[in-house]
């Protein structure tokens, strides 16, 4: 773990760099070494012994039980956590791999369906600053919206994971933490848990030749962070906390709230709890 | 970056990351090879094991098919997997719970198994050669005798106790490692289109018609190459073999389609968009129409009007084509229109396989071709046809 020591900023570069996510230039080389340290943790279970701890100084993986919250009638939809995941944790910045993106759900009037795109839709990717910024065009300037709101969306973290189940090597696994993680160095890449997967959470990760997706940022919450896109979201539309303290925001959260949870007929029993969702969400 | 990845088009919504098509022509080519596998090796057992003694002319012809294609097997998984270098992970430390991590296992036992009964079907040849050849070119032969040179009728008669024991064991050997393939895409929850409880039958149905049609297409092949003729009872015997099995096969997948949208689940309605639009020629025109209707009547044709010689042997080679090409088409509407059917219910993605790199069109291509290949030196290291005409 000195290695990981080593590539660990002190917080308060790390607050600094979640802080000034427009200067990307500035931001370059913490955000490689982030990154590095996202690989670390995410590798530093073998798929062979998924029982054993990872070895992260000062975290116990059996105190907390990670959670995590959307409430949709707060997100304005205005993309940075999708930016902010991008950048910590080193994703390709083309429109076609995300850790976390947000749908946005209009529906017009005499429309019976809502139209839904995200910000990897062609329109929206067109209207967007540059590769890596992300923006909603305005594409119902001029229609009759009857109904409209934002929706994020990420990994589950499932309590019965179909990722984790069809995994051939075991190299993805969830953590005693609740945390669904994959060991890059086990990886085989035979994207089966990319079909698995019911909520499309998952891909393909060419630079490294393996799956990846989500993970809550584990390399920030075994620090006692939080993950890059609720620490970002302007609005607090995203929540993230421990289960077993009842004071925790997503706790909280989910007691005071009637919360619900995406494509609950898979079985798969998702660990991200939504407000403020409508029937067309999918 | 920009030129690894391959992205899809789109209508509708999809899922951000589903417009990275996950598996490629190569998982096509992958079930296709072991149905064929499963195929020819059926053919081999109905002699073996059943005593269909007409097709003795091909059973051990179609048992170095079966072998062929089970070495290649392999070869689009690895080709395919971003780390083939870790392949063996999923056998030093296999995830129980994953339909694919027994694949390993399944496969190498069924090598092993397909390896030793070949050893038995050859073993007379591999003797003989051993005391026919001399010098260097002999050595090899008497490696592969393993010491067991004893071709007395005693001998045999043990031998093909072993067959017979062989044949037996992988008759639920080669059908269970290619429903078991069947298993892999209907044992998934995520994709209306593949799960399904009857996907492994109709893999494993359509396996065995495109294994029978492979072996008639290389035994009339061989038979002109030879410039023999094509011993008319075995080729019926095989003919009748398809017809009975084409008709299985299409019932059930008119009985999988009738079930998918007489349930109508949510999502219906991209399904039926996804069949009457992108569906229509491969599906419904060539998987369907030239492929299993068209070979069905013309061999219906051919037995109820007792066509015999030449015209016989055309028409079934024919059908034998067509069949192979709509099992192809089979496994690609199958996997490939899996994940053009957008796991959101709301879109549909448009795969257009790229013609070069490491998971395109040529690649897939070579991979189809090695087995052929391997079978020509095979079959000249081994020849099926002495032994079986003597």
């Amino acid at each position: 773990m000195d290695e990981n020591e080593r590539l660990e900023p002190p917080d308060k570069e790390r607050r600094d760099f979640l802080s000034c996510l427009g200067s990307a230039i500035a931001c370059g080389a913490a955000a490689v070494a982030a990154n590095s340290v996202a690989s670390s943790a995410t590798a530093a279970t073998p798929a062979a012994a998924a029982a054993a701890e990872p070895a992260i100084p000062g975290y116990d993986w059996s105190k907390n039980q990670w959670g995590f919250g959307v409430d949709a009638e707060k997100c304005i939809g205005c993309l940075r956590c999708v930016e902010a995941c991008k950048k910590e944790n080193n994703v390709a910045l083309d429109p076609n791999h995300f850790r976390t993106w947000v749908e946005r759900y209009v529906t017009l009037q005499g429309e019976d369906k809502a139209r839904i795109d995200s910000q990897a839709d062609p329109v929206n990717i067109a209207a967007s600053p540059k590769e890596g910024e992300y923006r909603f065009a305005n594409r119902y300037k001029n229609a009759n919206v009857e109904k409209a709101f934002f929706v994020p969306k990420l990994c589950n973290h499932c309590t019965n994971p179909a990722c984790v189940q069809v995994c051939p090597t075991g190299a993805t696994y969830k953590t005693e933490d609740g945390v669904v993680v994959i060991d890059h160095t086990y990886c085989i890449g035979c994207q089966y848990c990319v079909q698995a997967c019911p909520y499309g959470a998952r891909f393909f990760n060419e630079e490294k030749n393996v799956t990846d997706k989500c993970t809550w940022c584990y390399h920030r919450i075994t620090k006692g962070l939080q993950p890059a896109c609720v620490e970002v979201c302007p609005v607090g539309a995203r929540v993230f906390g421990d289960r077993n303290d009842k004071q925790s925001p997503i706790s909280q959260f989910i007691q005071n709230n009637r919360v619900r949870v995406l494509k609950p007929e898979t079985g798969n029993a998702p660990n991200v709890f939504y407000v403020g969702i409508d029937k067309d969400v999918i | 970056m920009e030129a690894l990845i391959h992205a899809s088009p789109f209508t509708g919504y999809v899922y951000p990351n589903e417009t990275i098509v996950p598996w490629t022509v190569l998982i096509v080519v992958y079930p296709y090879l072991t149905g064929l596998v499963a195929g020819a090796f059926t053919i081999s057992s109905l002699y073996q094991v059943f005593g269909f003694t007409q097709l003795r002319p091909v059973a051990h012809f179609a048992l170095l098919i079966s072998l062929c294609c089970m070495i290649t097997v392999p070869l689009p998984l690895l080709l395919h997997l971003g780390h083939p270098e870790r392949a063996f992970n999923a056998m030093i430390t296999p995830h129980v719970t994953s339909a694919f991590a027994i694949f390993g296992y399944a496969a190498a036992f069924y090598i092993i198994l397909l390896v030793i009964e070949t050893w038995f079907v050859f073993r007379p040849h591999i003797v003989q050669q051993a005391q026919k050849q001399t010098g260097l070119l002999a050595w090899p032969w008497r490696i592969l005798s393993l010491g067991s040179v004893d071709v007395s009728e005693k001998a045999m008669s043990y031998d093909r106790k072993w067959l017979f024991a062989l044949a037996i064991i992988g008759i639920p050997g080669a059908h269970g490692l290619h429903g078991y393939v069947g298993f892999v895409f209907g044992s998934l929850k995520s994709r209306e289109w593949w799960s399904s409880d009857l996907m492994p039958v109709i893999f494993l149905l359509s396996a065995i018609i495109s294994g029978t049609a492979l072996v008639i297409i290389l035994y009339v092949l061989s038979c002109k190459l030879r410039k023999v003729a094509v011993d008319l009872s075995c080729l019926k015997v095989m003919a009748f073999s398809l017809w009975g099995f084409m008709m299985f096969t299409l019932l059930l997948e008119g009985v999988e389609f009738a079930s998918l949208v007489y349930r109508g689940r949510e999502g219906i309605d991209v399904i039926m968009e996804f069949v009457k639009g992108p569906l229509v020629i491969p599906f419904f025109i060539l998987q369907f129409g030239f492929g299993s209707a068209l070979p069905l009547a013309v061999i219906t044709f051919l037995i109820w009007r007792g066509t015999s010689g030449t015209s016989l042997i055309v028409g079934i080679t024919g059908c034998s084509i067509l069949v192979l090409l709509a099992v192809l088409m089979m496994r690609y509407n199958v996997v490939i229109g899996g994940q053009e059917i957008s796991k959101t219910a709301r879109g549909l993605l448009a795969y257009h396989p790229p013609i070069f790199g490491r998971e395109g069109l040529l690649a897939a291509g070579i991979v189809l071709v090695i087995p052929m290949v391997l079978l020509m030196v095979l079959v000249r290291l081994f020849p099926p046809w002495e032994k079986a005409a003597a």
